[in-house]
């Protein structure tokens, strides 16, 4: 048995990684429901097609990995975006269940759709050489992959940060999460704003689709297997606020990784228990408003 | 009046009896057709469909009339409803499929109630034949491939040590246990256990294979569905480094499904399992079998050890209606004519034990590696013949 420092940088470093997947997923999510107030079930069917794109694009077009994952999250934000306009708009002012109901049937008429092109057997991708290795820091050897999530999840929160702390259009995303009828009334365009991040949140979960193939293998059914752990940290984080998104996604990484190294037996407890604790406290999530 | 109703009957009971000549018979199927796990289904269906299509006149006069079912996630209700609509909706002869265990133990009060018989197609826990006198299986019970693994791995690998880890619903404990018993009977030592979560998600391997790494037994046997989880277990098998730490992944063909092992790369070559069917199986019934599957469904799709199981399912089914002339209306001689039967079929010679309703097969050691044309194979390393249930004839837990 290596030494207990050891053990926890390791779980450390593999929750780390894990969270930033669960991180990069789930913001959009997060925004979405924060901003609009709509309940995107329809987020998983999102992240799955950016998956199936990458894979279409390393394995049939012979495109590298990672320019793969940006073409196809670029292409599942222009894609989304038609969804949101003609489809996610008519039900903005209508009941959680009717929006659920929407989102959940486009999910399953993904699953569907995909199952039709690509069937059911789970896809994997290639990785290039310098992402299957491990780096050795000489106490530990970590696996380049994790790593790799590690730095694309920090890169990602400083460009997020940067854009919603610190630009006009993210003062303005920020103003109409916090109130959108006085937004509206000082000449923000809420409508386009709704698009622009709906566009945004749902490359994002494709970017975590096409990072997601790796861990999971993918399915179709990504677009509903994975939804309730994203839902799970939305509310544990709390609705539009980035900050609790990647609290929650920590929290929610490290001790799972943690728990299922050191209790197995424990199964998903851990989860679940964070999740009931957090919302008894805090029933809003960390940073959620009343 | 009375008088010419039951003389009515009586006649339509004859006419009935006379016309059983040439019976179309109904045979409801029950497999896996959506969600993640719907490819088991599909590897099972199409060996199905290709028995029945190249088979049909074999049972002349007599028809079969195939009605199937998705069996949904394995959970065992989906399941429970689809096979229980089949009996009273289309009054099915006979049930057949069944890829989860929890489908087979949830349907028994049923089966035992409407007196359907059903041949097991796969569903591997050992004592589900133990639940139904009209269960009769052709797939494998999980101590099949488990219990030879345990004393190969002791024996021929040399393992002093090993860990378990396995997906957390009942094969997977059986699996494990059956290894268990095998292994520590033969002076190995079981020094960590591991449950990976339910069946229904694959979850993040990475700390259970850390674990497993840090406590650095010589093996480690691992259970995981045939499905969406042998890809992400082995992909972190690999990440993690176990394979360069020197521990060896062993364990039931599960682990390494023929047609997903090519897009699992580096990590899987090495691996041993234990299994009754590989593609490259060299016996005239299986390259017949593996032929025929090519012609049908293209050169790129590949049949798997459930295939082989749904072939010799649908034989087997084929055979009693012959033997009883496509009468299926008595269960019980339906369970006679299945008992004792036996073919070679693609995975060799199969028998179905007469005492418990259970196959005897002979199971084959194989080990993962690279074939010179580049493509991953498994090659056998050895056999096991005639294997039983061991769990039935220790008569462990419920397989008392």
């Amino acid at each position: 048995m290596p030494h207990v420092a050891t053990i926890v940088v390791s779980i450390l470093f593999d929750g780390l990684a894990y969270a930033m997947f669960l991180f990069i997923t789930s913001v959009g999510l997060s925004v979405t429901m924060g901003l609009m107030g709509f309940v995107n079930l329809a987020h998983g069917a999102f992240a799955m097609c950016g998956g199936f794109f990458v894979v279409s694009l390393t394995r049939s077009l012979g495109v590298p990995f990672v320019p793969s994952l940006v073409i196809a999250a670029t292409a599942v934000g222009f894609i989304s975006i038609p969804f949101e306009r003609y489809l996610y708009r008519q039900l903005y002012k209508s009941t959680d269940l009717e929006q659920v109901l929407l989102t959940i049937g486009l999910a399953f008429m993904s699953i569907a759709t995909f199952t039709y092109f690509y069937g059911p057997i789970p896809k994997s991708v290639p990785l290039p050489d310098w992402l299957e290795g491990h780096i050795n820091l000489g106490f530990r050897a970590f696996p380049s992959y994790r790593a790799f999530l590690i730095v694309v999840g920090a890169g990602l929160i400083a460009v997020l940060w940067y854009a919603f702390e610190r630009t006009n259009i993210g003062a303005k995303i920020r103003a109409a999460v916090d109130n959108r009828r006085m937004a509206e009334s000082v000449g923000i365009n809420v409508d386009r704003l709704f698009t622009l991040t709906f566009a945004l949140g749902s490359g994002l979960a494709a970017l975590g689709g096409g990072l997601a193939i790796q861990l999971f293998g993918l399915t179709p059914s990504f677009a509903v297997l994975y939804l309730v752990l994203f839902l799970i940290v939305v509310a544990v984080g709390g609705l539009g606020s980035l900050k609790g998104t990647l609290l929650a996604a920590l929290v929610i990484g490290i001790i799972d990784t943690g728990g299922k190294y050191a209790f197995p037996v424990a199964g998903n407890l851990f989860i679940y228990a964070i999740t009931v604790v957090v919302l008894l406290i805090r029933p809003a999530g960390f940073y959620g408003r009343e | 009046m009375k008088i010419f109703r039951w003389l009515g009957l009586a006649a339509l009971a004859l006419t009935v009896g006379g016309t059983a000549q040439a019976a179309t018979i109904k045979i409801g199927v029950v497999l896996p057709f959506s969600g993640p796990n719907a490819d088991l289904g599909h590897q099972i269906d199409k060996a199905f469909d290709l028995y029945v299509k190249l088979h049909a006149k074999d049972i002349a006069p007599h028809k079969v009339q195939i009605i199937k079912r998705d069996e949904g996630p394995p959970t065992g209700a989906v399941a429970k409803t689809a096979a229980t609509e089949l009996i009273t909706n289309d009054k099915v002869k006979l049930l057949t499929g069944f890829v989860f265990s929890p489908s087979a133990i949830a349907l028994a009060p049923v089966i035992n109630k409407a007196k359907v018989p059903m041949v097991i197609a796969n569903a591997g826990t050992a004592w589900i034949t133990k639940l139904s006198p009209y269960y009769v299986r052709l797939s494998f019970s999980m101590w099949h491939p488990a219990y030879p693994m345990g004393l190969y791995a002791a024996k021929t690998l040399g393992c002093k040590t090993a860990a378990v880890a396995y997906t957390d619903f009942p094969p997977g404990k059986d699996s494990v246990l059956a290894f268990k018993t095998a292994f520590e009977k033969t002076g190995g030592k079981e020094v960590l256990s591991i449950p990976m979560g339910s069946p229904a998600q694959v979850p993040d391997f990475t700390p259970f294979m850390q674990r497993v790494k840090d406590a650095h037994p010589d093996c480690l046997y691992a259970f995981i569905p045939s499905g969406a989880h042998a890809t992400g277990l082995m992909k972190a098998y690999g990440e993690v480094g176990l394979k360069k730490a020197g521990i060896k992944l062993i364990g039931p063909m599960d682990l390494v499904p023929d047609n997903k092992l090519q897009d699992m790369g580096d990590a899987a070559i090495g691996t041993i399992v234990m299994s009754h069917y590989a593609v490259d199986l060299d016996n005239a019934a299986n390259k017949a079998f593996v032929a025929a599957w090519h012609k049908e469904y293209g050169a790129n799709s590949y049949p798997d050890f459930m295939s082989s199981q749904g072939w010799d399912t649908m034989h087997a089914i084929f055979d009693t209606i012959k033997k009883l002339k496509g009468n299926l209306s008595n269960p019980t001689k339906v369970i006679a004519a299945l008992e004792g039967w036996s073919t070679n079929g693609p995975r060799g010679h199969v028998m179905i034990d007469p005492k418990t309703r259970d196959i005897v097969q002979d199971e084959r050691a194989m080990e993962v590696y690279r074939k010179p044309d580049g493509m991953l194979g498994v090659k056998v390393i050895g056999t096991t013949k005639a294997v039983k249930d061991e769990c039935k004839i220790l008569g462990i837990g419920r397989c008392k």
